[in-house]
């Protein structure tokens, strides 16, 4: 198969010998990569492709219109939905941005006890099943709110503030994840240097250890409100009744039949999240 | 201790307050400690471990006539597990993890071997293009599946305009369709992992073990394949363990047809109101994916030796 095209004598380059061996091996490995990215994307560009075809039966493409996006932008519930996602992204991003480094900190630098203990149930949050997540906030949230009402009578209800919290608790895990990776081949010298040279451990921190992690922490950032604009099904069992973000206004609709609508609407989400990515990827290129 | 003194000797600059209440913090490591780790494992205990521990409570619970939690401590929610219905809700969710497992597994291995034998500036852009549907909205694409899989569907068109088809053929809300969108959605899980350990491959044992006569495919199985198990073994639990938890993928593209746990949990708790059962559903679950993680760990760990 394949591997007989690692057989190239040692002295030529693998790379360009390969390339004149057209072997069978080598053709089937090639079609399946394409067939791979033909089966990633296509999905992706006919749903966007779709999302401009001027006919309702979305099957028969009829003609170029940008209609169902004029009606998504009038679209008041959208918009609240939109407003929704942001500012949950944003605050849960801070968060757990700010959260996830500081732990990201303390297991690399500190030896405490149940440090094992503590590492392992980080990671929970990672491989829980996403149910089971947001089923157990759902209970914990539904328990403590009415025990919160019978001994103090403070009423709280499930909304921004519940969603808010949730997306923290799953978000914060993986911002410590990629820090802690960051940290891991720190350049511990470079801190000394600076003691040596007369900075306090302020000092340190502020003008050394926080600049050098930053793609790192810019990276968790950038993760985490991916993670939080792009969650449903935890935010689906901790919404309550009134707030929607735009994963739950897209399943909602979907549930209620498929349109062009939901198509522009899930168009917008997927390029968004795209720009995400490669605005990340180009960070991290820079640097 | 001759640096320190010089350090001591500068003179000072007015520190800002910040820079004060960091140094008095410095001073107590306890308390440094705790500011550093305290935010942490507060909201994990707080927001993660208790919500679970409650879970956990409600799981050993009955059910009111009315859907309320009532304190008796019972042991019926898991025994009612034992229902054929239940199990074969179970084993289903099971059957269409490993499926989803290995599809991804034959279709991943081959690509993250290419992906790491490509000349290198290439790699990377690969590996972008791998990314990126990985970050994008899991929820839409299963909705992009479920557009091109319905009977007015782009697939159904294109066969009937074809005129291999008369009818449209039914594949939404099929096992067919839900095993179809973990793959979708989960593939890149398998990839990058897979791509991690096969690039770490020393590609001159291949020649090695050809010099001693073994064919393309000893080659494989005896040095490529165990090698690069460690990839193999992540890869797998990383799509196994969202598949069999899976809720979205089987809710939209198998449509009440194709129940699996998730479905089962999200009924329990919404639409039948019975959170004792579905707390203890959900433990089950849990008890699978930690036991199937270690196995399969475990299994991984002896083929490497």
């Amino acid at each position: 198969m394949s591997t007989t095209a690692t057989t190239a004598p040692q002295t030529a380059p693998l790379a360009t010998r390969r390339r004149w061996r057209l072997k069978p091996g080598w053709l089937v490995l090639n079609s399946n990569v394409l067939l791979t990215f033909l089966f990633l994307y296509a999905p992706i560009v006919i749903l966007v492709i779709f999302s401009f075809n001027a006919s309702r039966q979305q099957a028969v493409w009829v003609g170029f219109t940008i209609e169902w996006y004029e009606q998504m932008i009038r679209d008041e519930r959208v918009i609240a939905a939109a407003k929704n996602s942001l500012i949950i992204a944003l605050v849960s991003t801070a968060v757990s941005t700010v959260i996830g480094t500081l732990t990201a900190l303390a297991l690399d630098r500190f030896r405490f006890r149940a440090k094992t203990a503590f590492e392992g149930a980080m990671y929970l949050p990672i491989i829980v099943p996403e149910i089971v997540m947001a089923i157990s906030l759902l209970v914990f949230f539904n328990t403590s709110f009415n025990l919160l009402d019978r001994w103090l009578g403070l009423t709280l209800k499930f909304g921004l503030g519940t969603i808010t919290i949730a997306h923290i608790a799953f978000s914060f895990p993986f911002v410590a994840v990629v820090v802690r990776a960051r940290l891991a081949d720190f350049d511990r010298t470079l801190e000394q240097a600076a003691q040596d040279l007369g900075a306090n451990e302020w000092q340190t921190f502020r003008y050394v250890t926080l600049p050098l992690l930053m793609p790192g922490i810019l990276a968790g950032a950038l993760l985490a409100f991916t993670l939080s604009i792009d969650d449903f099904v935890i935010t689906f069992f901790n919404a309550g009744i009134g707030a929607t973000t735009l994963p739950l206004e897209i399943y909602g609709r979907i549930r209620r039949g498929i349109t062009p609508e939901v198509n522009a609407l899930s168009a917008v989400l997927l390029l968004a999240s795209i720009a995400l990515v490669l605005g990340s990827v180009l960070l991290q290129r820079r640097r | 201790m001759a640096l320190a003194e010089r350090v001591e000797t500068q003179p000072e600059r007015p520190a800002s307050l910040a820079a004060r209440v960091v140094d008095w913090i410095r001073r107590r490591s306890g308390v440094k400690l705790s500011l550093v780790l305290g935010p942490g494992a507060f909201w994990l205990v707080v927001f993660f471990l208790i919500p679970l521990g409650v879970v956990l409570a409600y799981s050993f619970a009955s059910r009111g006539a009315y859907g309320q939690v009532i304190w008796r401590l019972t042991l019926e929610n898991y025994t009612r597990f034992f229902d054929w219905l239940y199990i074969r809700v179970f084993l289903v969710s099971v059957w269409i993890a490993l499926l989803t497992t290995v599809i991804c597994l034959v279709i991943g291995y081959p690509f993250a071997f290419v992906m790491a034998r490509v000349p290198r500036r290439w790699r990377n852009a690969l590996l972008v293009l791998v990314m990126v549907p990985f970050w994008t909205n899991f929820l839409v694409r299963t909705y992009a599946i479920m557009l091109l899989l319905r009977n007015e569907g782009l697939i159904n068109s294109a066969l009937r305009w074809l005129g291999i088809i008369e009818q449209p053929v039914t594949m939404l809300f099929t096992t067919f369709a839900v095993v179809l969108g973990l793959v979708y959605g989960y593939l890149p899980f398998m990839i990058l992992p897979l791509y991690a350990s096969i690039e770490k491959f020393d590609f001159t044992l291949v020649e090695a073990a050809q010099d001693l006569g073994a064919n393309t495919w000893q080659v494989f199985t005896r040095v490529m394949l165990p090698l690069t198990m460690p990839g193999v073994v992540a890869g797998s639990i990383l799509v196994f363990i969202p598949s069999v938890g899976a809720f979205v993928t089987p809710d939209l593209l198998g449509g009440g047809k194709v129940v699996m746990i998730g479905n089962l949990i999200q009924q329990q708790f919404l639409t039948v109101r019975h959170w004792p059962f579905g707390s203890a559903v959900s433990f089950v679950l849990m008890a699978v994916v930690l036991i199937s993680t270690m196995a399969y760990f475990r299994v991984g760990g002896e083929r490497r030796v």
